[in-house]
């Protein structure tokens, strides 16, 4: 589903990404763990498309296409979902408008009619439910005043409804409680299937307690450095970083 | 400019020998003195501080035909979208200055919706009460040439605890093959006591010679009333209009008056607001989305006079391309005006370098025991917020639109018309080039 070769990419001049390889089939969960700057939120906005990074080599194919000639909402419509770590307030867009634009928006690209009012309605109670959330939040301005909780519920909620092939969660976990933690995991773990796959990107191993990954990976200094299963990511909770950048040296 | 004004000096003898009989009228009183004021004063210049921002040179130059002929032969197919059809209202519509009576609604049972002429002939008190009392002409030159010329716009007038039924619409068509044409309306808007109505305002060209409209609307909204006005500009990129409204408030009233600025090549809208008596509400509320060659100027005042009176003013700008905007707001707070509470914010967006907005607040402050506040900002759009919608598979140019709408959306204020409302989502989607729908 999701082929990255070699990637390398910059930011102002500055290497950030510096050769990833990664492959995910469909049906899986990946885990992405690693120390602060080492890359992890740059490939997510990568592969998302934000165009302030410049990529000077390798690829990204997704479903057999090669994604980096494609816009960021291309991108979205052939069913890329990134779940921001920092999801941006817009005052005066409601959460249900912001999602009717959006799902049929995609549908529009895909060459479908637009989903009726009644169905869009009647899928984003179904939604909310899977998230208790209650249905106020739908004419709420999008994040505005959202506290960190609910903006990562939100998150999930959007990618329950836009159905995407692949998530990016990108650090999703980071400052939920453990009861917003479950609920954004069960969300999350309804959402998969045997179609679509899930990369998560984390600090920590807590997360992936609920989400259980089939690969570990960890990112240091812009390179997958190690892969695992989830006992890697026990093992990194446990042992911390510093085991792995001294494997690394003496390789 | 010379030229224009000489010709309206002089075609004012023409106006006068055609009022049979009125002439000695006080209200041809009035018109005399005004024309005066306006031989003195002449058209306003960049050299005027209230216009320095706004250049009239360019559309005065035109050779303007200022008494055009009325046009019958429009229909209302022709003209049907530039009117809320799909709601019951009144209706007063003009064509080239001229009342239309068959494209017109109007009524006398319960209040009185019709013309200023109308006025002239059988309301000497309304008349005698309000015309040319609420709009001042001390250093106001374009209010004193239409008050010399004054003869036709629409009157309402609601008694006592009346509530109009249903929306007004006023309408303003313009339409020459011709010359370019000025047009000079003249609207007197009375509320008494406890009354209420909504007034939805228009002027629109209906094809591309030039016309020049200088409107004055007076409007009284008494004591506990409650009026909620739209001023719906979309007209044409060759249409100008310099538009003066004056309100008094009166005890515990409610004014509500939204603008909404898309088209005309420029725009001025003076809107002054005297709060006269205790516990007045106000607000002004306004969204300018403008492009190529177009010019749009804000003129408030909110002038409190009397203590616990509160007026809000939210102002938001769009503008593209060379556009330019201007937003002069003054609040003055007199020294007996204790408690008042007085807001205004304006906001840009600029999405062109060429664009440019010149921004005034101007807040005179004479009483101790206020809460005033002012605020503006000048900005371009959120680049995050538009990758965020973007990764959501929404295209950049509908996801500047959505944002853009977003942006203005607070200062559509409460448009309690739903048609309207959906009236002018459309515009602004229209406007934005795109085809969304802003609502859910």
């Amino acid at each position: 589903m999701l082929n990255i070769k070699n990637l390398h990419a910059n930011i102002e001049e500055k290497q950030i990404l510096k050769g990833i390889n990664l492959e995910v089939k469909p049906g899986e969960v990946h885990a992405i763990m690693g120390p602060n700057g080492s890359g992890k939120s740059t490939l997510s906005s990568v592969i998302a498309g934000r165009e302030d990074y410049d990529v000077s080599e390798g690829s990204i194919d997704f479903l057999g296409e090669n994604v980096l000639d494609l816009s960021p909402e291309e991108r979205a419509q052939l069913g890329i979902f990134l779940s921001f770590q920092y999801p941006i307030e817009i005052p005066g867009v409601s959460v249900s408008n912001f999602l009717k634009t959006s799902i049929n928006e995609i549908r529009k690209a895909r060459g479908q009619e637009p989903m009726s009012a009644a169905d869009l309605l009647k899928k984003m109670r179904e939604k909310l439910k899977v998230l208790e959330m209650d249905k106020s939040f739908l004419s709420r301005s999008l994040n505005e005043g959202f506290s960190g909780g609910e903006k990562k519920r939100n998150e999930i909620f959007q990618m329950a409804m836009l159905e995407p092939k692949l998530a990016i969660l990108d650090e999703t976990d980071s400052g939920l409680d453990i009861d917003a933690l479950r609920i954004v995991a069960n969300g999350v773990n309804k959402f998969r299937s045997e179609d679509n796959a899930v990369v998560v990107i984390t600090h920590y191993q807590r997360l992936l307690d609920y989400i259980v990954p089939d690969v570990v990976h960890v990112l240091m200094n812009g390179k997958i450095v190690k892969s695992g299963d989830k006992s890697l990511a026990l093992e990194l909770e446990d042992k911390g970083y510093d085991w792995i950048k001294q494997e690394v040296a003496s390789i | 400019m010379e030229e224009l004004k000489d010709k309206l000096e002089s075609s004012y003898i023409v106006f006068e020998n055609e009022l049979n009989g009125e002439s000695d009228t006080p209200v041809h009183k009035m018109r005399r003195d005004a024309l005066e004021n306006f031989e003195q004063l002449g058209f306003p210049t960049k050299r005027n501080e209230e216009w320095k921002y706004t250049n009239l040179k360019p559309i005065l130059k035109a050779d303007y035909k200022l008494f055009p002929k009325q046009e019958d032969d429009i229909e209302f197919k022709d003209v049907k979208k530039y009117f809320l059809n799909e709601i019951d209202s009144y209706k007063v519509v003009f064509i080239n200055g001229v009342y239309s009576s068959w494209l017109s609604e109007t009524t006398h049972q319960g209040y009185d919706i019709c013309t200023f002429g109308n006025a002239l002939r059988k309301y000497p008190d309304a008349i005698d009460g309000y015309f040319n009392k609420i709009a001042k002409q001390d250093g106001q030159a374009m209010v004193s040439l239409n008050t010399a010329f004054a003869s036709e716009g629409a009157f309402i007038r609601v008694p006592k605890n009346k509530v109009v039924d249903k929306p007004i619409q006023i309408i303003f068509f313009n339409t020459t093959n011709d010359r370019e044409i000025m047009v000079q309306p003249r609207n007197l808007i009375i509320l008494e006591q406890g009354a209420k109505a909504e007034i939805i305002e228009r002027h629109q060209s209906l094809n591309d010679v030039p016309v020049l409209t200088n409107a004055v609307t007076e409007v009284s909204v008494g004591a506990n009333a409650e009026l909620h006005y739209y001023k719906l500009q979309n007209d044409r990129h060759t249409s100008s209009l310099v538009d003066n409204t004056w309100i008094d408030q009166h005890r515990d009233s409610v004014a509500k008056f939204s603008t909404f600025s898309f088209g005309g090549r420029i725009t001025r809208n003076n809107l002054h607001f005297g709060l006269k008596e205790e516990n007045c509400l106000t607000y002004m509320n306004g969204v300018t989305i403008i492009g190529e060659n177009q010019h749009v100027d804000h003129h408030t005042l909110a002038d409190h006079l009397v203590p616990h009176c509160e007026s809000h003013e939210l102002y938001k700008g769009i503008y593209d391309s060379n556009a330019t905007g201007v937003f002069n707001g003054k609040i003055v707070v007199h020294k007996d005006a204790q408690k008042t509470n007085a807001f205004q914010q304006n906001d840009s967006v600029l999405l062109s370098d060429r664009a440019t907005v010149d921004a005034k607040p101007q807040l005179e402050i004479y009483a101790d025991d206020v809460a005033c506040s002012h605020g503006c900002t000048v900005g371009q759009l959120d680049e995050e917020a538009l990758f965020y919608m973007r990764s959501r598979g929404i295209a950049e140019k509908e996801a500047r639109a959505l944002l853009m709408y977003a942006f203005a959306s607070d200062a559509l204020g409460e448009v309690d018309i739903l048609e309207l409302r959906k009236k002018v989502n459309m515009l602004i989607a229209k406007k934005l080039g795109v085809n969304l729908d802003f609502e859910l």
